[in-house]
């Protein structure tokens, strides 16, 4: 209940400000489309029997919903705790350390599913994924954004400089980005790179994306899904006792 | 008449960060409806004291009693019984006026009547009206605190911790705040500060506790304090080290005790009239040559040494 606080005391800012948020959400998934699946496109016409547009987007909306919302429990939870002191006013009320966590880490999970809802209405636009098996996309977006809101926060509850955040995204959220499968199949990599891509999170999410979109219905969907929800609860886990730790001190 | 059960008691109070002892082994007792203040320099423990009673802040050993709760086992509901005005500014900047005291009622699980009801009376309270729908970034200082106050009341709280409620603060803002402190004690809220103001602590508190290095170091009344550690009245003399020494001879047996400071020599006394007579037939050449009534501060000073502490 005390986690629904946080959650609502974040809607309710958003909520000013976000006709103003959200038009970009709605741009990047056009030029991405439009540059890489256009542009690129008219090289490489197919990719794993599909075309090329069709191969990147799935993945592409997995990744803009990593995107959104590891910001929000990067920088924008950094800020409230340390500049703002936000949080110092909220923990002196029955709200404590964990609840705020749990709140926030809904916030983020909330921030990426906007991000992944705009990117997804794009793509129906575009024609794409317009069949029954897509309602399973919905709930996978927001576990997806659930997940990188943990891992966004656990990164947050371990720093004290907020520069440091340009390690997170350019050392890790970038490789994700780019040696998870959203422009080329894992398969064109070295073995070793594939073991490694396994133990990232990017990468479940863009195979169980790319299944349900080209209703591809395999076995290993369900080996994606488990992966990511083992991590999820794992993380929120670890992450609630760091938060804990970190502002109960 | 048997007094009545302590709202917040405090036994063997522990707070240590690695080896450093932040607040060591203090024991207090606080009365419902009182206001008791918590007096010291900067890094005396005073804060670190608030923050374990409104739960922010584990203790390290000892035993701390919050409206019959115990503080490291049911946090919640012990603040739910406190507000909190916290030495920094904690509004919430993204917010307005109205929506910083709606949003706090929230996290106390106010209904939504309850809490616009509750934020229409404390910004009439709080003569907040104008700012009602502006951000929070608009407001003066004095106007900021008022907010941080009436936020903190939206519960109805039996407890109001102020952390250095008027630091930085101008004088009628101040006046406006220890007011509305009045008004609120009267209600019979209990309230809690923590100050560095001498004045503050005499306008305001029941009982003192001084601190230092960690330690509750005296506590009594204000006017106890006084009476106590320093003499109802100061002669204070600016002058030359030579004239300041020839005056102390002369009067050493008129005194309680006197205190050489680098620039002033400081004179208490039971009786200020006939003792600043006696300096001034005299006739050695001063630079300054006052009395007045003793102050919480001379008590603070004594107490906690007049050297700088940093």
């Amino acid at each position: 209940m005390a986690a629904l606080r946080v959650w609502q005391r974040n809607a309710t800012v958003y909520k000013r400000t976000w006709k103003l948020n959200i038009l970009p959400n709605f741009f990047e998934p056009f030029l991405y489309l439009l540059g890489m699946g256009l542009g690129l496109g008219a090289y490489i016409t197919e990719m794993e029997g599909l075309p090329y547009i069709n191969f990147i987007a799935p993945g592409l909306l997995i990744s803009s919903i990593m995107w959104g919302a590891t910001l929000e429990t990067t920088y924008n939870v950094f800020v409230k705790m340390n500049f703002d002191r936000i949080y110092d006013g909220i923990l002196s009320t029955p709200v404590n350390p964990k609840d705020l966590a749990l709140g926030e880490l809904f916030w983020g999970a909330t921030r990426g599913t906007i991000y992944g809802g705009a990117f997804l209405s794009i793509l129906f636009v575009f024609g794409m994924g317009l069949h029954w098996g897509i309602l399973l996309i919905f709930p996978l977006i927001f576990i997806i954004g659930f997940m990188f809101a943990t891992i966004g926060l656990l990164f947050t509850s371990m720093i004290k400089e907020i520069e440091l955040f340009n390690y997170f995204f350019t050392l890790f959220l970038t490789p994700l980005f780019l040696f998870s499968g959203i422009f080329f199949p894992m398969s064109q990599l070295p073995q070793a790179v594939q073991i490694i891509a396994w133990f990232t999170p990017l990468y479940h999410g863009v195979e169980l994306s790319r299944g349900i979109f080209n209703q591809v219905w395999s076995l290993e969907l369900l080996e994606h899904l488990g992966w990511i929800i083992a991590v999820t609860l794992l993380n929120t886990i670890v992450v609630l006792r760091a938060i804990h730790k970190r502002l109960y001190n | 008449m048997e007094k009545p059960a302590a709202i917040i008691t405090a036994k063997n109070l522990t707070k240590e960060y690695g080896t450093l002892k932040a607040v060591n082994d203090v024991n207090f007792k606080i009365q419902p409806g009182t206001c008791y203040g918590f007096l010291g320099p900067n890094g005396a423990g005073k804060t670190t004291v608030m923050r374990m009673i409104y739960c922010v802040t584990p203790l390290t050993s000892g035993i701390l009693t919050v409206n019959s709760e115990n503080v490291m086992e049911n946090m919640s509901a012990v603040k739910r019984g406190i507000g909190v005005v916290t030495q920094d500014d904690s509004l919430d900047y993204d917010l307005n006026v109205i929506n910083n005291l709606l949003v706090y009622a929230r996290y106390y699980d106010l209904t939504r009547e309850q809490a616009v009801r509750r934020a229409n009376e404390l910004i009439e309270f709080f003569q907040l009206e104008e700012k009602r729908d502006k951000n929070v970034r608009t407001l003066s200082g004095g106007m900021k605190r008022r907010l941080q106050i009436a936020r903190a009341l939206i519960n109805k709280p039996s407890i109001l911790i102020l952390d250095e409620p008027s630091t930085g603060l101008d004088p009628q803002a101040r006046h406006h705040v220890w007011a509305k402190c009045h008004e609120l004690i009267e209600q019979g809220v209990t309230l809690l500060l923590t100050t560095h103001y001498m004045d503050e602590a005499e306008q305001l508190c029941d009982r003192i506790a001084v601190m230092d290095q960690g330690k509750i170091i005296k506590e009594a009344s204000p006017w106890d304090l006084i009476k106590s550690e320093v003499s109802p009245y100061v002669v204070e003399i600016r002058g030359e080290e030579q004239a300041r020494q020839k005056i102390l001879s002369a009067v050493s047996d008129q005194i309680d005790f006197h205190e050489e400071l680098s620039d002033r020599l400081l004179l208490y006394t039971p009786d200020a009239t006939p003792l600043h007579a006696h300096i001034q037939d005299m006739n050695i050449p001063v630079k300054t040559l006052l009395s007045r009534r003793s102050s919480l501060e001379d008590v603070f000073l004594k107490l906690t040494g007049r050297e700088l502490i940093d």
